[in-house]
């Protein structure tokens, strides 16, 4: 599509862009600098969701992209609008979300100047973009705008700002949109090196206790039908890291489960036993693999990642892969024969068997039991996004994700309130399946505002809200690691979270006892709207497993 | 710990040397010195990195720096024939009494005295950083007021280049 060069204003330049890319919404928070954008946005047909702090605007945006698999977009103005982008931003980053950001900034002639609203968001977003543009000049605006869609989509995915000073917004622009991107340093490999790929299918062969270890970058690469067919290939356990729940079945028999921290007790022992792991787009971080002189002491290690700076940085690696997981994976799956590991499998039973998941002592209704009858009420089949604390572990643990992008959660950066925001970009994104926000009522309150923006949305979301009156996850880091001192964790004035949702003009309903858990389960279930069940539990509720600092994954805290 | 030498093309925009800079103290990475310039092509710089660490510290350095989008190929020039140089510029005290002795080093250097005070001197004087360090010291005990150093830029002997001509594409590794 050969674009005229015809004069047009930056806005409008950036229009054109939005259509290119099928932009369908963008998410957002107006003021004075971001006004040209927003005024060419208003004769657009994309839709625009007006959010109520500008960090839930990148927070929606993630939600929708995870969902969609799409880009996410979002709008903001400048100074304090910008700034209150940066815990949604750096929240994408280390999830590796697309998303483009475009913040209005101060005229040119003013910038350095520390004019009203002006900070350097360009200078502060570099540590957590994956890149971003200060747009100086009009003409510039076709390509950069360009560029950073694909630079957000491409390669390792991640949040890409665009600062456009007011007078560039608003000036004539003569620059058509080119048509190739040209980056000269920047190329992702895509195609992984044959001889690697050999010597993994040759390392396959070798091993008796295979493991495969699926995350995010499996999602992002679209690989999940393809690893489900080398795991039944080569019949080995198959687990996940947070970010990759829901990319291989939870219910399928060589289903291990999540590993790590709180990892599920039979994938934290089989990583200690296999003697060959196969990382497919995982970053190996600390929570995955506890103290990392005892992590997988037995086995080799291959990794595949479409990011060359993620192997080798936190472990030694046996066998290296730069590629896209799908691409690599197709390359891999003729090569490799079909096999069975019978005594391997048969270990993983023994495992699974002796270190079952247990809850550990409680109060009278048990949000572990809770996740679980929500996981059988929606037969795994709604998208659970979550908050971060212990309610954010019991949703990884108990729910059962047997679909892939159903799991929504922060895991890299752990953000308390990303659960709310997340739910609305995802129920945007999504028309046909339930949205559950799993949450705990110290995030909740992070971003409650968000409740205005679901309910003018007209989005039914679920909101299961679990109210220990604290900030209960670190009550537990306080229980084992600072002599059971509990300081700045209660929460003596909460509101009262049902009224609080009726004054939404939603529906609020209270689970206070185990026999209301399936009744107000079903009854959210079935209503349309936006409802939001408080479920009251006990804060001494903890989760296990857990490997303490400094242990291996097999030495993790039991309940007794 | 040992030092590598990195020849990196970048793109000549600006904010480039924020983030090359940045990423090394976010890293927690040792710059020993960096100098930067434009090259032949005035649309790229070169910047010349003398980075500490171990085998697996300058793998990631080179890793991280390659994940940069303004970063067009790296280059660990350490083991190759190169011209390696940096520029000094030193203001040391020189009394009367002692300034034939700081002619002599100046000579023995091929360094060269670009001004004069009543009572100092200013030498310039190119090398290698062993050269470099050398006259430091030999000057030392003059008592230096003073000194400027660039920071190392360096070059591959020979006909081979490690521009962008030598790669091709650009891309690296
Ligand atoms: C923005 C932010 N601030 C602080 C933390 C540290 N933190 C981690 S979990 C947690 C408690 C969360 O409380 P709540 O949402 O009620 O969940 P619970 O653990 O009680 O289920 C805190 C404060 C965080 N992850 N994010
Ligand atoms: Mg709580």
């Amino acid at each position: 599509m050969v674009q005229q060069s015809k004069e047009r204003t930056g806005s409008q330049v950036l229009m054109e862009v939005f259509q290119n890319e099928g932009v369908e919404i963008v998410f957002g928070y107006p003021g004075g600098a971001v006004l040209p954008l927003y005024h060419e946005l208003a004769k657009t047909d994309i839709k625009h969701v007006l959010v109520r702090h500008e960090q839930s605007a990148v927070h929606a945006a993630s939600g929708y992209a995870r969902i969609s698999g799409k880009t996410g977009v979002c709008f903001a103005t400048s100074g304090p609008g910008a700034t209150n982008l940066v815990t949604g931003i750096a929240t994408a980053y280390m999830d590796s979300v697309p998303v483009v950001i475009f913040t209005g900034q101060v005229p040119t002639f003013m910038v350095g100047s520390d004019a009203f609203q002006e900070t350097d968001i360009t200078g502060i977003t570099i540590p957590i973009t994956k890149h971003n543009y200060l747009v100086n000049n009009v003409e510039e605006l076709p390509r950069i705008a360009k560029e950073a869609f694909y630079i957000a989509k491409t390669g390792r995915p991640g949040p890409v700002l665009v600062d456009i000073p007011k007078d560039v917004a608003l000036a004539p622009c003569k620059a058509p949109i080119p048509e190739k991107i040209e980056l000269r340093g920047y190329k992702p490999t895509y195609k992984g090196h044959p001889g690697q790929v050999r010597a993994l299918a040759k390392l396959i062969k070798e091993a008796e206790r295979p493991l495969l270890f699926v995350g995010g970058g499996v999602v992002a690469s679209g690989a999940e039908d393809l690893v489900f067919e080398l795991a039944e290939k080569i019949q080995v356990p198959v687990a996940t890291s947070l970010t990759g729940l829901g990319a291989f079945p939870e219910n399928h028999p060589l289903s291990v489960g999540m590993v790590g921290l709180h990892g599920k007790p039979c994938a934290n022992h089989a990583f200690t036993e296999c003697d060959l792991l196969i990382g497919l787009g995982v970053r190996f971080d600390d929570r995955v693999t506890g103290a990392i002189e005892k992590f997988a002491p037995q086995a080799k290690i291959a990794h595949l990642d479409i990011d060359p700076a993620e192997i080798g940085k936190n472990l030694r690696v046996d066998l290296p892969l730069v590629g896209d997981i799908s691409s690599v994976l197709k390359e891999l799956l003729p090569l490799v024969e079909t096999s069975r590991h019978d005594a391997w499998l048969k270990r993983i039973k023994e495992l699974r068997n002796k270190y079952p998941l247990t809850y550990g002592p409680g109060g009278e209704v048990r949000p572990q039991w809770v996740i679980e009858r929500l996981g059988e009420m929606t037969r795994g089949q709604a998208i659970i996004t979550t908050d971060v604390g212990q309610h954010q572990m019991w949703a990884a643990l108990f729910y059962g994700y047997t679909k892939s992008r159903t799991y929504i959660s922060s895991c890299g950066l752990g953000t308390m309130g990303y659960g709310l925001p997340a739910a609305i970009g995802a129920g945007l994104a999504s028309k046909d399946m339930q949205v559950w926000l799993i949450t705990g009522d110290g995030s909740f309150q992070m971003n409650m505002p968000e409740l205005a923006t679901a309910m003018e949305q007209g989005l039914p979301l679920k909101i299961l809200l679990f109210n220990n009156q604290s900030l209960a996850m670190v009550r537990q880091l306080q229980h084992f690691y600072y002599e059971k001192q509990y300081t700045a964790i209660e929460f003596t004035g909460n509101p009262d979270f049902v009224r609080l949702a009726e004054c939404y003009g939603a529906e609020g309903l209270r689970i206070t006892k185990k026999e209301d858990v399936l009744p107000v389960l079903s009854q959210a279930m079935k209503n349309n709207r936006l409802t939001l069940i408080e479920c009251l539990i006990s804060e001494e509720e903890m989760v296990y497993p857990m490997v303490p600092p400094g242990a291996g994954l097999n030495e993790m805290i039991m309940p007794d | 710990m040992m030092k590598r030498t990195l020849s990196v093309l970048v793109e000549n925009r600006p904010g480039v040397l924020t983030r090359v800079a940045g990423l090394f103290s976010r890293r927690g990475y040792n710059i020993h010195s960096l100098a930067v310039g434009h090259t032949e092509n005035p649309s790229i710089s070169r910047m010349t990195i003398v980075v500490e660490g171990d085998a697996h510290i300058i793998e990631q350095v080179e890793k991280q720096l390659n994940k940069l989008i303004d970063v067009i190929k790296i280059s660990d020039i350490t083991d190759e024939p190169y011209v390696g140089r940096e520029l000094v510029l030193i203001k040391v005290n020189a009394e009367p009494d002692v300034r034939g002795e700081i002619m002599q080093i100046v000579e023995i250097f091929r360094a060269r005295i670009v001004d004069i005070a009543r009572n100092s001197v200013i030498i310039e004087a190119t090398g290698d950083e062993e050269k470099i360090d050398a006259i430091e010291a030999s000057l030392k005990p003059f008592g230096i007021r003073e000194m400027v150093r660039t920071g190392k830029i360096a070059m591959i002997r020979g006909a081979k280049t490690k521009g962008m001509e030598a790669s091709g594409d650009g891309s690296a590794i």
